[in-house]
């Protein structure tokens, strides 16, 4: 079977909650119209990346009122957009919401919230606590917010929970301009996405932003590789661009099935071995 | 080859290999017009105003505005002092000519001389000072009411603070800040920029005489190597010194960079309440409208 997935690669306005949301819904009924039977948004699409104090005027619950045309435009095509949540106790967390047939199926918080150079995600935003996968037409899938993504753990959680598609929507900067290769950070994109498509055995669906914000550029380049290391669908560097792609349902096991690395995982290896670093408690069930 | 050998090579301090400091050139170019063009509309203006000294780095400038926004939307203005040379009014006409903006020039000589008339022992660098903050009020007189003032300093003279705070460092956005003199020259060539523009010396033109490299003590391409490895690659003075570069000069660069840093900044305010301008009212300068 297969699957089309839409990239909206689009450049969010910093701040303007109602303009994203018109924004929003102009890309839906474009990828709604190539066929697309899900379209995914940025990190923060719906917000913009570097809030700072915006952050807590831009918030809000997941079932808030102001999110209603998102759960509206998604009754015939899915929707996978970041929004800033409060959460019941007044947390502030980077979101991404997954919204199909007018209901919304999933929110991923942000794990790794990078505060270190450009990056002062934990000044503003409290950490998510878990990689949790969820299920649509496409398949089993986990979320991996930018920075979520760079740590290696979080598509092989994903992995080994039974996924087989990793939805990453970035806000990435664009920096490393030497003479002699791609930009910096295009080239570390590009190497991740299809180190973990192929050694996975996973789609990785890479989903950058374009625009500035003060100063900073956003690079594009948004991709998906199959498990089988094909890049399936690559956007322009800085333009706006909606990308399709097709994910085809049964490659993940031929893939598999010629290459069974997940299959052969030691989980509890791995487990042990982590368990007996931080003094937990562990007991072998064979 | 050398670029790919650039690039798998390791990285080592070396004050004979300058290729760390090599950039994409074209990669550059687009980033910055991408640059001027979305920053220029984000502040809700259309147009850039660029002082053109005849100079490279208001070159580069003036022309990465031009295929940011269309020549007709940038003014150059030439403002020059009576001690300011032929050339530099030749090359800022050449450039002007060349990237097709409209160069005005204003000259400055009457209100710089009328202020210091009787004022005693005023010495050049006083004068340099008045006369860079004199050039930045016209820019931005001028830029009014659509148009947005573009900075000019580059990396190397930020980072060394050679420059006048308010004066010719000040801007609404500045394109070529991140680049160091000599990738500055190298983006120059590559967006043709004249060759006799790009290899004259550099002078901020002050007074009579007066050449970047003399005033600083060091050439730029030595200079840019140093803040490289100190700056982008957050290496100590000690390992450049270490690695064969010139003690004096990185120690004399290094305190530069320290004692100028309050250029860089915007003015401290002091913290009296619960919520302070700069301190914990923090918003992006993007900030659109809903």
């Amino acid at each position: 079977m297969s699957v089309r997935i839409a990239i909206a690669q689009c450049a969010p306005a910093l701040g303007a909650l109602k303009r994203n949301l018109d924004m929003h819904r102009e890309w839906i009924g474009r990828a709604k119209a190539s066929g697309a039977q899900l379209v995914v948004f940025p990190e923060l699409s719906l917000t913009g990346y570097y809030l700072k104090d915006l952050a807590a005027d831009v918030a809000c619950a997941a079932d808030d009122p102001q999110l209603t045309p998102i759960a509206e435009a998604s009754r015939d095509i899915d929707i996978s957009a970041g929004f800033v949540e409060r959460s019941a106790d007044a947390k502030l967390h980077i979101a991404q919401g997954h919204w199909s047939r007018g209901k919304l199926v999933n929110v991923h918080r942000k794990v790794y919230l990078p505060t270190y150079g450009i990056f002062d995600d934990g000044r503003y935003f409290g950490p998510g606590d878990r990689f949790d996968t969820y299920s649509w037409a496409g398949g089993t899938t986990g979320v991996a917010i930018c920075e979520d993504l760079w740590h290696v753990s979080t598509p092989y959680l994903y992995a080994a929970a039974g996924a087989t598609i990793v939805l990453c929507p970035s806000a990435s900067p664009g920096r490393g301009v030497a003479e002699g290769g791609d930009l910096g950070t295009a080239e570390s994109c590009r190497l991740m996405d299809r180190f973990y498509a192929s050694y996975l055995t996973v789609y990785v669906v890479y989903v950058n932003r374009v625009g500035h914000e003060d100063g900073i550029a956003f690079w594009g380049g948004s991709e998906i590789v199959a498990p089988d290391g094909t890049v399936v669908a690559r956007a322009p560097e800085f333009d706006e661009a909606l990308v399709l792609g097709e994910i085809d349902t049964e490659l993940v096991a031929r893939e598999r099935a010629r290459n069974p690395l997940l299959r052969d995982e030691r989980e509890d290896i791995v487990l042990r071995n982590i368990a007996g670093r931080l003094g937990l408690p562990f007991e072998r069930r064979d | 080859m050398t670029n790919v050998l650039a690039r798998t090579g390791v990285i080592r301090p070396d004050p004979k290999d300058p290729s760390p400091l090599r950039i994409d050139e074209v990669l550059v170019r687009k980033m910055l017009v991408l640059f001027i063009r979305d920053e220029t509309a984000k502040a809700r203006l259309r147009r850039a105003v660029v002082g053109v000294s005849g100079g490279v780095d208001s070159a580069v400038t003036a022309a990465l505005a031009s295929e940011a926004l269309g020549a007709k939307n940038v003014l150059g203005l030439f403002t020059p002092y009576r001690n300011s040379s032929e050339e530099s009014r030749a090359h800022a006409h050449e450039v002007s000519r060349k990237f097709g903006f409209t160069l005005e020039e204003v000259p400055i000589t009457e209100q710089v001389d009328a202020y210091f008339k009787d004022r005693k022992n005023v010495d050049k660098v006083r004068v340099g000072n008045k006369m860079a903050r004199e050039r930045k009020s016209i820019e931005y007189d001028r830029s009014w009411p659509d148009g947005i003032v573009l900075g000019t300093s580059n990396k190397t003279e930020l980072l060394l603070g050679y420059g006048t705070q308010f004066g010719d460092m000040a801007s609404g956005i500045n394109p070529v800040g991140d680049l160091y003199k000599t990738q500055l020259r190298e983006l120059a060539i590559s967006i043709g920029i004249p060759d006799a523009i790009v290899r004259k010396p550099p002078t901020a033109e002050l007074w009579v005489g007066q050449t970047d490299e003399d005033e600083l003590g060091f050439t730029y391409a030595d200079a840019d190597l140093v803040l490289y490895h100190l700056v982008d690659r957050r290496l100590r003075p000690a390992d450049l010194i270490d690695h064969g570069f010139d003690a004096q000069l990185v120690a004399r660069i290094r305190e530069l960079v320290r004692r100028n840093h309050y250029k860089r900044v915007m003015p401290l305010i002091a913290k009296l309440s619960l919520r302070t301008v700069g301190h914990d009212f923090l918003y992006p300068r993007d900030w659109e409208a809903d």
